[in-house]
């Protein structure tokens, strides 16, 4: 089962601007809600998205409480050479996912 | 305190509402889908497969179509084949006459029901993530497609007993369904923009929510909202509603899964 979907380019020209979009599958549960019978529901968050190209960490994002279940993050990034693009989500509770993706750059 | 100010405004249109009685059905021609009612912002959630939360419901419900399951060890797919192919359309006519049961039965019924008899199991969970996948992964299939809910001569009395329920005042508010989604479509309750309750798009992705739900989760949100008893999930009179609704919507695309507001 995919919990995370990625979407990078498959080819890129060299020193083109690429557009990536993640969306990844959690609760976001914020920590401030209490259930039905008053008991305190504990914060369960993704706290960290980190994206690597070959290795070499391209862009990372801290995520917090107020950041809505299933995060969906897209940012730019330049295709510098071919390879690929790992993410991983990592958070509470031992939260860890991983994905990739491999880019052709010409 | 926003349920307080819910309250004075649902007294307010209470009152409002009492003072005339129903325009009638809305024209073929004027029916909207709730995302002409959306902001540009959650249209694109919707529009772009990987924007829209519902994917990730999509992706797991093909691995429930793919896997063998129960006593029987079948899986969906080792019965009706390729998701593409096989279930085109099949959303957009539920919910379906059932002749064994003598009634309608909507979506999640019918998976239920073939998971039982078929597959020799237990059933899912209503409002489970497993039945809310495997239904987006089937009702995907009719993206695009008219509503066809209606053809069916059978489902008429049943189609007739939803727009009773559908024109009926009830609840503490004294409010039809009607009052608001007939006759007030289009204005507003506090923020929220009142649609004309057309249910093409479910399991929708309901930011609400924060996750998808069913049609029958959402009907119990608005009889909740009119302070009116919800019916029982899959209980005759809901289903009725969901097939008065879908007949209603007849000839509308499905844009399952749907986000909304």
């Amino acid at each position: 089962m995919a919990n995370a979907i990625i979407k990078v380019p498959k080819t890129a020209r060299r020193g083109e601007v690429i557009e990536i979009k993640t969306l990844v599958s959690h609760i976001m549960e914020t920590g401030f809600r209490y259930s039905t019978t008053g008991t305190h529901i504990p914060r369960d968050i993704i706290t960290q998205l980190v994206c690597r190209y070959n290795g070499t960490e391209i862009f990372r994002a801290d995520l917090y409480p107020a950041i809505a279940a299933n995060p969906f993050i897209t940012f730019f990034t330049t295709a510098t050479e071919s390879g690929t693009i790992e993410f991983q989500w990592t958070g509470d509770n031992g939260f860890s996912e991983r994905a990739s993706a491999k880019i052709d750059v010409e | 305190m926003i349920a307080d100010v819910r309250t004075i405004v649902f007294a307010f249109a209470a009152l409002f509402f009492s003072t005339f009685s129903f325009a009638g059905d809305i024209a073929p021609a004027d029916r909207k889908s709730g995302y002409d009612f959306m902001t540009p912002e959650t249209k694109a959630m919707q529009d772009d497969d990987i924007v829209n939360p519902a994917t990730l419901w999509v992706l797991q419900g093909e691995t429930i179509w793919n896997a063998k399951a129960g006593a029987a060890n079948r899986s969906c797919a080792d019965c009706h084949g390729d998701a593409a192919a096989s279930m085109k359309g099949v959303a957009a006519r539920y919910p379906a006459y059932d002749a064994a049961r003598g009634e309608p039965v909507n979506l999640e019924q019918r998976i239920n029901l073939c998971r039982a008899e078929k597959q020799q199991m237990s059933r899912f969970a209503d409002e489970s993530r497993e039945l809310l996948a495997i239904s987006a992964f089937v009702a995907r299939q009719s993206r695009g497609m008219p509503i066809e809910t209606g053809a069916d001569a059978r489902l008429t009395p049943f189609i007739a007993k939803g727009r009773e329920i559908f024109t009926r005042r009830q609840g503490q508010l004294n409010l039809a369904c009607a009052h608001c989604h007939d006759d007030n479509w289009g204005k507003h309750l506090a923020g929220a923009t009142i649609p004309q309750g057309h249910p093409n798009g479910y399991p929708i992705y309901r930011l609400e929510w924060q996750g998808l739900g069913s049609l029958q989760r959402r009907l119990r949100g608005c009889l909740v909202g009119i302070r009116a008893e919800p019916y029982a999930n899959g209980s005759l009179d809901a289903v009725a509603l969901e097939t008065f609704l879908m007949s209603r919507a007849r000839g509308m695309p499905m844009e399952s899964p749907a986000v909304r507001p």
